[in-house]
């Protein structure tokens, strides 16, 4: 049906269909460079976004070889502190969020029925700023005085002290502000305008939902750290002094903007990674979420909570006794909405009939391990234990649990899932699950011990520390080397499908999945739903 | 996967009890203030009432997995919704977070009460090291990382760390106070944000340039606390240990006499002090020893260097020390830190560049701690180096101005 519609649009379109490699190398790169498609662009996005997460990945190798024993062995604390700021820098900017902008890409479009997005050339734009933002970024490291080094919250008046870096690293996070603004802005534009007819609010997928109260929260934060860099700008270079004390200013007032920015932020690497799971176990469960309208209101609640509670992270800097107590409370009833995702996910494993592939696996090892982030979340928001957890290994342990077990088991499970769907191959199962189980196993080797250490006294960011914590971080580098090398099966595994070998793979690639996108050949053609898609209650049931 | 909760609550179970003798290497510390017991209670109590929330719902995730996969249970059930599991499931949580929150609450109130402190002592926080000042006693000194570890923490020191007793937690004066004392810490720094943290004492508070943070302690037991700056500070983050001693109070007292009673020397008083005490508190020789082979270093430097020995010397102090600010390239970051290249100080007279070495200037901080020999050889580092020709300091010129 949909090979029909290509045809019939073929005529009036102005082209038949991506340009090949074979077409020339030239015209090749050219389609890449100026498609406005939304597969193209979702493709770019996911693989530009690995390729940081292999950069970022490097520099954490840098990090745990240097703390593999104590004494400095290969680095300058100097270079060590610019690996933890660009690490974090390139992680959160360059890897997990184009990831899910490169899932909404792909697949907002094929879940809500609609051609494209709703704003092509922006989101063209959107992406094509990433590479230049990265590469202002990391050039960065060559220059005089090295790259950034005040960590990725850039507080002054430390980042004040960055080198030459210092714009560059201020005019990189305006790029990537814009470059999240603009695909923020399309996802909300072409949910609430271009959604097949019959797709209501209440029957989009939950993928789609916890998108686009992601793409509020980006337009909402990102110009507040905008404005926060900027302020850091003309402090450095106009003589203002907004973080100076000594012209009037507060340092502790750019924490309270970075943090009205960066909690909301979290959330922005976590709500996507919801919306997968809350799309993948149903499907391998083969029984209909459980309490879909629950879930919505808990991401809505969870987003509402993000605007309230950001100076939980800096409950040291000596805030008033109220202010304290506000954002204890606040930061702990965060507890009970994020609490019900994950009754709700175990209530839809409930008597179902679950099968474990890939995709299953990573939704399962995301919800067990994301829970246990989340639990050291709470122990975290009691200010006075705060007090002796903050800015130590037990908060790296912590975010670190809800990331990459968290955000990045979501993205690996989202590309298993929908490969098939966009490859129109299957990618083999054993090394999925190989996959899985080694980086299961080795996340928990490099993360689980850095809860003892920061209890025991470990502050972050420290190039060397005292002997006592020799024991806990060796066993940390090994797991992270491990997990690192790890990666490069699923490598193998997507490029396989993306060269054309394995299994083909039907329509329908998973028996319990429902949605849009399943109704559409594999691989999807360049163009789906010219002609909007009846909505039946069948593929897409109604809730609430 | 289970193993991975069970396991490391069989360790806790196993150890917490033993970690008040000595200090755990995988939970808190219980400390040594009511303030610090509290929390270490809190800690435990979140601890255990997430681990019995954990057990229950994992639980029901393993049995799920196991009852329900297709194997067992071909057919899925259809049910999706339940208003009434919904309410219960918003609702207990939140009644066991207020649970959380009142006990919390009273702490967090103790911990803010900074009335009635019967001491102050002003914490200041430097590029990178502290300084301590006992308000109104007239008694003050820097405190930085000791010798021994700022030997064996450089790049290639060849040093094991493991010989070095308390590496990197240890310092050259420590903070004397008293036992059964509320002490108010008055936080401040001199340049960029720190963090003082002493894990015993159950707090870590940020120390700010330009504004005074207030935080209290009142410890029970004499001992020797050490902790660590916990707010990234730059380059040497790593290096600026706390280590608080807190002496009965009569030896405190007398401690404090001797203090006041030299007031033109402090810091080295405190230095010589600093080692005896050590003495008494039964951690011995290190510091000591320290003491003696820098005293030793000090009574060579009548002999004359050779300039290549002095640049040799001169650029390993320069990489340790240095480079942070004024960066290999002696660069430096301009304004902040000014670049050596052509410098008035370095190109002018020696005696200045020898006396802001050892009394520091604007934003940077003595270095009198190092020896006449490295000092010497730093500075002639300085003047040598790049296109600067500004001839050869002597470890006797630095010896003769240091007084």
């Amino acid at each position: 049906m949909a090979e029909a519609h290509a045809h019939d649009h073929a005529h009036d379109d102005h082209h038949h269909g991506p340009v090949k490699l074979s077409d020339g190398f030239g015209k090749w790169v050219m389609r890449w460079v100026s498609t406005t498609n939304h597969k193209d662009l979702g493709t770019l996005y996911l693989v530009f976004a690995f390729s940081m997460l292999f950069v970022g990945g490097l520099m954490s190798l840098v990090i745990r070889a240097e703390l593999f024993s104590p004494g400095l062995q290969f680095v300058d604390p100097e270079f060590f502190n610019q690996m933890t700021t660009m690490h974090a820098l390139v992680m959160i900017f360059g890897g997990v969020m184009p990831a899910f902008t490169g899932l909404a890409n792909w697949m907002v479009p094929l879940q809500i029925g609609c051609s494209d997005l709703a704003l092509p050339r922006v989101n063209n734009w959107g992406f094509w700023i990433l590479p230049f933002a990265f590469g202002l970024l990391l050039s960065t490291l060559f220059m005089g005085g090295g790259a950034p080094a005040s960590g990725w919250t850039m507080y002054p008046p430390l980042v004040l002290q960055t080198g030459e870096a210092f714009p560059f690293l201020i005019f990189a996070i305006h790029l990537m502000g814009i470059s999240s603004i603009t695909g923020a802005i399309n996802v909300v534009v072409t949910i609430l305008n271009m959604r097949a007819p019959g797709m209501t609010l209440l029957k989009m997928p939950l993928f789609v939902w916890t998108w686009l109260i992601t793409a509020y929260l980006l337009i909402a934060v990102m110009p507040v750290l905008a404005g926060a860099v900027t302020m850091l700008l003309t402090d450095r270079y106009f003589g203002t002094s907004f973080f100076s004390a000594a012209g009037g200013g507060d340092p502790v007032m750019f924490q309270h903007i970075f943090w009205f920015f960066g909690h909301p932020e979290v959330y922005i690497l976590i709500l996507p990674a919801f919306g997968i799971v809350s799309t993948i176990i149903p499907a391998f469960a083969r029984k209909p979420l459980f309490g879909y309208a629950s879930m919505v209101y808990a991401t809505a609640s969870i987003a509402f909570l993000s605007f309230i509670v950001w100076a939980h992270h800096m409950f040291t800097v000596g805030m008033p006794l109220a202010g304290e107590l506000f954002f204890m409370f606040s930061t702990m009833l965060i507890a009970v909405p994020t609490g019900v995702k994950v009754f709700n996910w175990i209530a839809t494993m409930w008597r179902g009939s679950m099968t474990f592939e890939t995709p299953m696996l990573f939704a399962l090892g995301f919800v067990f391990l994301f829970t246990i982030g989340g639990f050291s979340g709470l122990m975290l928001a009691i200010a006075p234990a705060d007090f002796q957890y903050h800015d130590t290994y037990f908060v790296v342990a912590h975010f670190h649990y809800v990331l990459v077990p968290g955000a990045v088991f979501a993205i690996l499970g989202a590309i298993y899932y929908w490969i098939p769907k966009w490859t129109g191959r299957m990618y083999n199962e054993k090394l999925g699950q190989f996959h899985f189980w080694w980086s299961a196993i080795w996340i928990n080797v490099l993360f689980f011990p850095q809860h003892f250490l920061g209890l025991a006294g470990m502050p972050r960011r420290i190039p060397d520390y005292a002997v006592q914590f020799a024991d806990f971080n060796v066993i940390s580098s090994i797991g992270a080397f491990a997990f690192f090398i790890g990666q490069f099966v699923f490598i193998y595994n997507m490029m396989r499908c993306m060269s054309g070998r394995g299994e083909p793979a039907p329509a329908r690639a998973w028996e319990g999945a429902h949605g849009l996108e399943w109704t559409v050949p594999s691989p999807a053609p360049y163009h789906t739903f010219e002609e909007p898609p009846v909505v039946d209650d069948k593929e897409v049931p109604a809730h609430g | 996967m289970r193993n991975w909760l069970a396991a490391p609550l069989l360790w806790l179970m196993a150890f917490s009890a033993g970690a008040e003798s000595e200090r755990s290497i995988w939970n808190m510390p219980v400390g040594v203030t009511e303030i610090s017991r509290e929390v270490y209670g809190l800690h435990m109590l979140i601890f255990w009432a997430v681990v019995i929330i954990g057990v229950l719902v994992f639980a029901a995730f393993f049995y799920s997995i196991w009852a329900h996969r297709r194997s067992r249970n071909p057919k899925p059930a259809t049910f999706h919704e339940s208003t009434t599991v919904e309410i219960v499931w918003t609702i207990i949580p939140f009644i066991i977070l207020i649970g959380m929150a009142i006990p919390a609450t009273g702490t967090l109130i103790k911990i803010e009460d900074t009335s009635d402190a019967e001491m102050s002592i002003k914490v200041t926080g430097y590029q990178w090291m502290w300084g301590y000042e006992y308000v109104g006693e007239d008694v003050s000194f820097i405190s930085r990382l000791d010798r021994q570890s700022d030997l064996a923490r450089q790049v290639g020191s060849g040093i094991d760390p493991s010989t070095v007793d308390n590496y990197l937690l240890e310092v050259d004066n420590r903070l004397i106070v008293p036992v059964d004392t509320k002490i108010r810490f008055l936080l401040t720094a001199n340049d960029v944000i720190h963090s003082w943290w002493v894990p015993d004492l159950g707090m870590k508070r940020d120390a700010i340039p330009g504004f005074i943070n207030e935080m209290w302690a009142k410890i029970d037991e004499p001992g020797i606390y050490r902790g660590q700056c916990a707010e990234l500070c730059g380059r040497d983050h790593g290096f600026m240990p706390v280590v608080v001693e807190a002496l009965p109070k009569d030896e405190y007292e007398s401690w404090l006499a001797e203090q006041k009673g030299d007031d033109g020397s402090q810091s080295a008083e405190a230095e010589g002090q600093q080692t005896a005490s050590a003495d008494d508190a039964g951690t011995v020789s290190d510091a000591g020893d320290a003491g003696d082979a820098e005293a030793a270093t000090e009574d060579e430097p009548a002999e004359e260097m050779e300039l290549s020995a002095l640049m040799e010397t001169g650029e390993k102090v320069y990489r340790g020390q240095c480079v942070a600010c004024h960066q290999a390239s002696g660069e430096g970051m301009p304004p902040a830190f000014p670049s050596l290249h052509g410098s008035a100080v370095v190109t002018g007279d020696s005696a200045e560049q020898i006396s802001q070495i050892l009394n520091g200037k604007n934003a940077m901080p003595p270095f009198a701690h190092l020896s006449d020999k490295e000092i010497a050889a730093v500075i002639t580092y300085t003047r040598n180096s790049w296109d600067n020709d500004s001839g050869v300091v002597q470890p006797a010129d630095v010896a003769a101005q240091r007084q």
